[in-house]
């Protein structure tokens, strides 16, 4: 028999806001996070804004050991999987069963940048001892694993910019495939920092003044950061025990282009959709909201609404969040989710934050300015990364 | 041709793994090869070479301060650029 999974906690640090409420009412405002970025050598770069997450107070409690062996990303991701577990009610016993995958593209990139700079740059000869343990990409799941005493899989996944993605869609599997009855999965990421940005930078790809997804106007993406984690739980797991779900995840579908390193493909694209449906049993009319992998860049703007088109047709509503928390890399996919819950939950879609006068060649419904009021059964979430590395989630309303 | 011509065609031909002479400047970038990413990387060399900074947006080449349109417009848009850091 196959199970159903749904969505029983949530979790969050971003741009926007510190928590799910936080975002999840900043989303509806259509409030965008990217300003001005304020850290070391911001001086020398050319591109100088970003959706930073500011004023953050960290984690309650957190010792000076703890502060030796955390990165940024893991600090994010703690502080996300503190709060989805808080919401979902689960503990103890039921907590160990459980497994963890979270996506991230940089992992541990302050700490290698801190590093570097102390021995390369200061001519230090040592550096501390934690550094190994503190950048690793699997630093994330492994403390949230330690903090939660889960005993079930733990692991990282990196797929650049579908990293959140992916984990979602993995640890959905080890679900409704009855492996563990719940698990953690999101994505965090906290690359906005000198070498980080001036990487990007290199690519020429970045917005010098705004995020605008499928605007006329649009000129690049701007980077973001922070965490989004989900508690995903056996559906009659749930029930059970009483648990509200947010959301069902109803499929995952991902497939790769064999393509072009970074340029996009609409029949990737489409073939990765087409999967999500198929494996959720979801006709194409069913799709209320698509939240689009929306980068603001013309490239993918113009292959993912040709993909959308082919599969959805052009009446489904659409709209991007990354004019909101902006691109935060390999984290991105889990703080979409939260947009796809606000559809989903509230019957609320968010606004494309930053867009304009949407794009006529697009030829897609594009929700700008307000949210909109729908009625939202299906919905899908789409993640498109370099390498040409596609993964799309598929959710309806629990 | 000038000194700065030649290597700004160079730079172009090593990036499109041609051979400099036969290149024209009526060349587009796609026509010798170039596709965006390695348009990136030419512009890339170009600013290290010269010690510039080229105005150009991947997302939108066309939109750019810096024409890329031909190699002739690449070569005399490095021609101001060296020009105004005298």
């Amino acid at each position: 028999m196959s199970r159903r999974v749904v969505l029983t906690g949530a979790g969050t640090v971003n741009a926007l806001a510190h928590d799910v409420p936080g975002t999840l009412a900043a989303l509806v405002q259509g409030r965008s996070g990217i300003g001005p970025l304020d850290f070391r050598d911001v001086d020398r770069l050319t591109i100088r804004i970003g959706a930073q997450v500011r004023g953050w107070p960290g984690l309650p409690g957190m010792t000076p050991r703890e502060a030796a062996l955390w990165d940024p990303f893991t600090r994010y991701a703690l502080a996300a999987a503190d709060e989805a577990v808080a919401m979902s009610g689960l503990e103890g016993a039921d907590l160990a069963q459980a497994g963890v995958i979270l996506g991230t593209a940089a992992g541990g990139i302050a700490t290698w940048e801190d590093n570097y700079r102390a021995v390369f740059a200061e001519g230090k000869d040592r550096v501390p001892p934690l550094v190994v343990p503190r950048l690793m990409h699997n630093a994330a799941p492994a403390h949230v694993s330690i903090r939660h005493g889960l005993r079930g899989l733990a692991f990282s996944v990196s797929s650049a910019c579908a990293s959140a993605s992916h984990a979602l869609g993995l640890a959905f599997r080890e679900v409704r495939e009855g492996r563990v009855p719940m698990m953690l999965a999101g994505g965090s990421e906290a690359m906005l920092l000198f070498g980080g940005v001036k990487a990007w930078e290199g690519l020429r790809v970045l917005s010098p003044d705004a995020c605008r997804p499928f605007d006329v106007q649009r000129n690049g993406m701007v980077m973001g950061e922070g965490a989004a984690v989900f508690v995903l739980e056996d559906a009659d797991h749930a029930a059970a025990r009483g648990a509200a779900p947010l959301a069902e995840i109803a499929g995952f579908g991902m497939t790769a282009d064999a393509g072009d390193i970074v340029a996009p493909s609409a029949e990737g694209a489409a073939a990765a959709m087409r999967a999500a449906l198929a494996d959720a049993g979801m006709a194409a009319a069913e799709v209320g909201y698509v939240n689009a992998h929306g980068t603001g860049t013309l490239a993918n703007d113009r292959a993912e609404a040709a993909a959308l088109r082919q599969v959805l047709g052009d009446g489904v509503a659409v709209s991007s969040t990354k004019g909101a928390h902006g691109h935060a890399i390999g984290a991105t996919g889990a703080l979409e989710l939260l947009a796809c819950i606000a559809a989903l939950r509230d019957g609320t879609i968010p606004p494309t934050a930053g867009c304009l006068t949407p794009d006529p060649d697009c030829g897609l419904d594009i929700v700008t300015g307000a949210a909109r009021r729908a009625e939202v059964a299906a919905a899908l979430s789409n993640s498109f990364a370099f390498g040409g590395l596609n993964a799309v989630l598929a959710l309806r309303a629990a | 041709m000038d000194d700065l011509e030649a290597r700004v065609i160079g730079i172009l031909a090593a990036q499109a793994l041609i051979e400099p002479a036969t290149v024209r400047l009526t060349d587009d970038p796609a026509g010798i090869g170039l596709d965006s990413l390695g348009m990136v990387e030419a512009i890339f060399a170009i600013e290290e070479a010269f010690g510039i900074s080229v105005p150009f947006n991947a997302n939108e080449p066309g939109a750019s301060d810096f024409d890329i349109s031909t190699v002739g417009a690449v070569v005399e848009g490095v021609r101001r650029l060296v020009a105004a850091k005298a």
